[in-house]
């Protein structure tokens, strides 16, 4: 490239798309997902969205290297008012360390404030939440909150809320078939499902 | 070893004093029971009217009309010299309270940092006029010679030729047991030189063991181990309100007064605490009480009271308050969580145990769980919140999400992917668990684990948990 070329790329004027902005990202751990993900994972301090209409469509394993991962370098998890237990001994099956994953339960309707102070903290590396009803405001703040504590919030939602707009910097759609990214910061959304075991 | 002893001539009337009396009013107290009340000590001022301790009450009265008597408090007393002790413990490790109005304290540890000695000195009284408190200070190589200093000379300090300087002291100023003193001056004996050389046997024989030993304790001679100072295990402190408060915005600033006041002994004892109690008095029904906890122990006055007011904001108070009491009953040692000093994330705006603090402040207790596997293999007893117990056995696949308790699977013709596990464990403690496990596939795709009676081929199946 010639120097005339770098002068211009340096003005401050100039906006460079995808290569403006290098996030921090954690891998998934799973390759091909990664690979369509921007920078090769999540994005750390930003909100990611799992989409799933039923349960047990991989929405959960999809996150299982990446809390394998974490937890093994003693990094904190935490489960906002999950719909069910996280059971123990298939996490631990899977390599997870239990001591550094934790649930919060009884929140009744205060799963969001909960969530909030635990992404705000900044000791929590990924902070999944299951929220009943939320709104973009809602949405806005946690994704503020995981800016400020430079964690990984993730939402599981409704495979309906698809269409309705949103903060998240990701969103995947979660089912039998695989895994599909819907949004992406920061890249292109690939229009193919990618298969998770 | 250099020990300082700080002798409270008048603790009873300083005690009084603290209270807000006039300190140049004629004061004197009056004990003994209600027939013989006398007096027990006077201030200066009331002393030139001519009033002596031991006159009765109504001889006093007559000296002096306008001369305010006050009940001797015992209580009050006490509560003065541990405040004094637990001053002095802020100067030395090494407090201890040799008579009722006699404390010292090892300052040669404490002269690097607060020395030379006159320095200190002047310090020690700065601070007693501080608190009002009439004293005396000496400084001797012993604890109980350096009381005996402080009595018959104030500041004064001994480091080398402490034995000659013992044997001018004269008997009646030496604090020996007064039945032995008296003895020994009717003998004509006058300063403690001349008993110092006595033969030991003749000695003990006309004073009795207890007042040689204590001579020996005074000259050194034998070891004197000290009651020393440990400063409480526990922490008490009531505010009471002038008028009732209705609302709870309006018990916010007493509370902080009362945290930050537990906070400062924290700190000066270098402990924490875990769990705080406090006490929201009523006037016409037994007073509410919340227990604020912390999953470790914590010290941070700002930390405590953000959980306070957590919890507050659940509470309803069955009437206005008319005091809050705060007890803290068990101070473990203070760890401060380390943290590396290249931590990516050492801007945390709060540590994980402060986070589940507040919390569970809002949440309630036990809102916060770790499930950890255990070893029993039925699944609705496989993990626990109970760190002791956990422990781990190995089995065949398991899912992700276990459901609370198990629900018929709505789907017509699942697919069966894996099983039948069997198990067939808890028949020992009446939850007895017989059961068939199978993954399925449901017909939108999902991967269940449901299981059947055991042996049974078909019928119903329960859902137990999800491959998510």
């Amino acid at each position: 490239m010639s120097a005339v070329v770098a002068d211009v790329l340096r003005d401050p004027r100039i906006w460079q798309g995808p290569r403006h902005a290098q996030p921090q990202v954690e891998a998934t751990g799973h390759a091909a997902l990664d690979a369509a993900l921007p920078g090769g994972g999540l994005p750390v301090g930003a909100l990611t969205e799992v989409l799933h209409e039923y349960d047990g469509t991989h929405e959960l394993t999809l996150l299982l290297p990446l809390i394998t991962r974490l937890t093994q370098s003693a990094r904190r998890i935490v489960f906002v008012h999950p719909p069910y237990i996280p059971y123990a001994p298939a996490f631990v099956a899977a390599g997870v360390d239990p001591w550094a994953m934790h649930t919060i339960t009884n929140c009744g309707d205060e799963g969001l404030w909960a969530t909030e102070q635990a992404l705000r903290s900044a000791t929590c590396a990924l902070v999944a939440c299951w929220p009943k009803q939320a709104n973009d405001r809602q949405l806005r703040r946690l994704q503020l909150a995981a800016e400020s504590g430079r964690a990984i919030a993730i939402a599981f939602r409704p495979a309906r809320v698809a269409m309705t707009t949103s903060p998240a910097a990701v969103r995947l759609h979660a089912d039998a078939k695989g895994i599909q990214v819907l949004k992406c910061r920061g890249g292109n959304a690939a229009a193919q499902r990618i298969a998770i075991q | 070893m250099q020990w300082a002893a700080i002798l409270l001539p008048d603790l009873a009337l300083d005690a009084v004093r603290r209270s807000g009396v006039d300190p140049h009013a004629p004061i004197a107290l009056i004990a003994g029971p209600p027939q013989r009340r006398s007096v027990q000590s006077c201030t200066a001022t009331a002393a030139q009217a001519g009033i002596r301790s031991g006159q009765s009450l109504a001889a006093a009265r007559a000296l002096l009309p306008k001369l305010i008597t006050v009940d001797y408090d015992a209580q009050r007393t006490d509560a003065l010299r541990d405040l004094l002790v637990a001053w002095a413990y802020g100067y030395s490790g090494e407090v201890a309270v040799l008579a009722p109005d006699a404390l010292v304290l090892e300052v040669g540890g404490s002269l690097n940092l607060f020395g030379p000695w006159s320095a200190f000195e002047r310090r020690l009284r700065a601070d007693l006029a501080d608190l009002g408190v009439t004293h005396r200070i000496a400084l001797a190589p012993l604890p109980r010679a350096a009381c005996v200093f402080a009595h018959v000379a104030d500041g004064f300090a001994v480091t080398g030729a402490m034995q000659a300087a013992l044997r001018r002291v004269p008997l009646v100023q030496s604090r020996l047991p007064e039945d032995g003193l008296a003895l020994l001056a009717s003998m004509g004996l006058r300063r403690l030189g001349e008993i110092i050389d006595l033969p030991r046997a003749g000695l003990t024989r006309r004073c009795g063991v207890t007042f040689v030993e204590r001579l020996d304790r005074l000259l050194g001679h034998v070891p004197d181990p000290l009651p020393l100072y440990r400063p409480p295990d526990r922490f008490e402190a009531k505010i009471e309100f002038e008028a009732e408060l209705r609302s709870l915005e309006g018990l916010q600033f007493p509370l902080k007064r009362l945290i930050g006041d537990l906070c400062l002994f924290l700190f000066a004892r270098d402990g924490g605490v875990d769990a705080i109690e406090l006490a929201f008095l009523h006037d016409d029904c037994a007073p509410t009480t919340i227990v604020l906890r912390s999953p470790a122990p914590e010290r941070d006055a700002a930390q405590w009271f953000g959980i306070a007011r957590l919890r507050l904001e659940r509470l309803t108070l069955p009437a206005p308050v008319a005091g809050v009491g705060l007890v803290a009953r068990e101070l473990p040692p203070f760890v401060p969580l380390a943290r590396g000093l290249f931590d990516a994330g050492a801007a945390a705006a709060l540590d994980w145990p402060q986070l589940v603090a507040r919390l569970q402040a809002r949440l309630g207790d036990g809102a916060v769980k770790t499930y950890l596997p255990a070893a029993d293999h039925r699944p609705e007893a496989a993990f626990t919140t109970d760190a002791s117990v956990s422990s781990r056995i190995l089995t065949g696949p398991r899912p992700l999400w276990l459901l609370p308790r198990p629900i018929p699977l709505r789907d017509r013709a699942p697919h069966i992917l894996a099983g039948p596990e069997r198990i067939e464990s808890g028949w020992w403690n009446g939850r007895e668990a017989c059961r068939d496990y199978y993954v399925l596939e449901t017909s939108v795709g999902q991967r269940a684990w449901a299981f059947r009676p055991a042996g049974a081929i078909d019928g119903p199946w329960l859902l137990h948990g999800w491959f998510a």
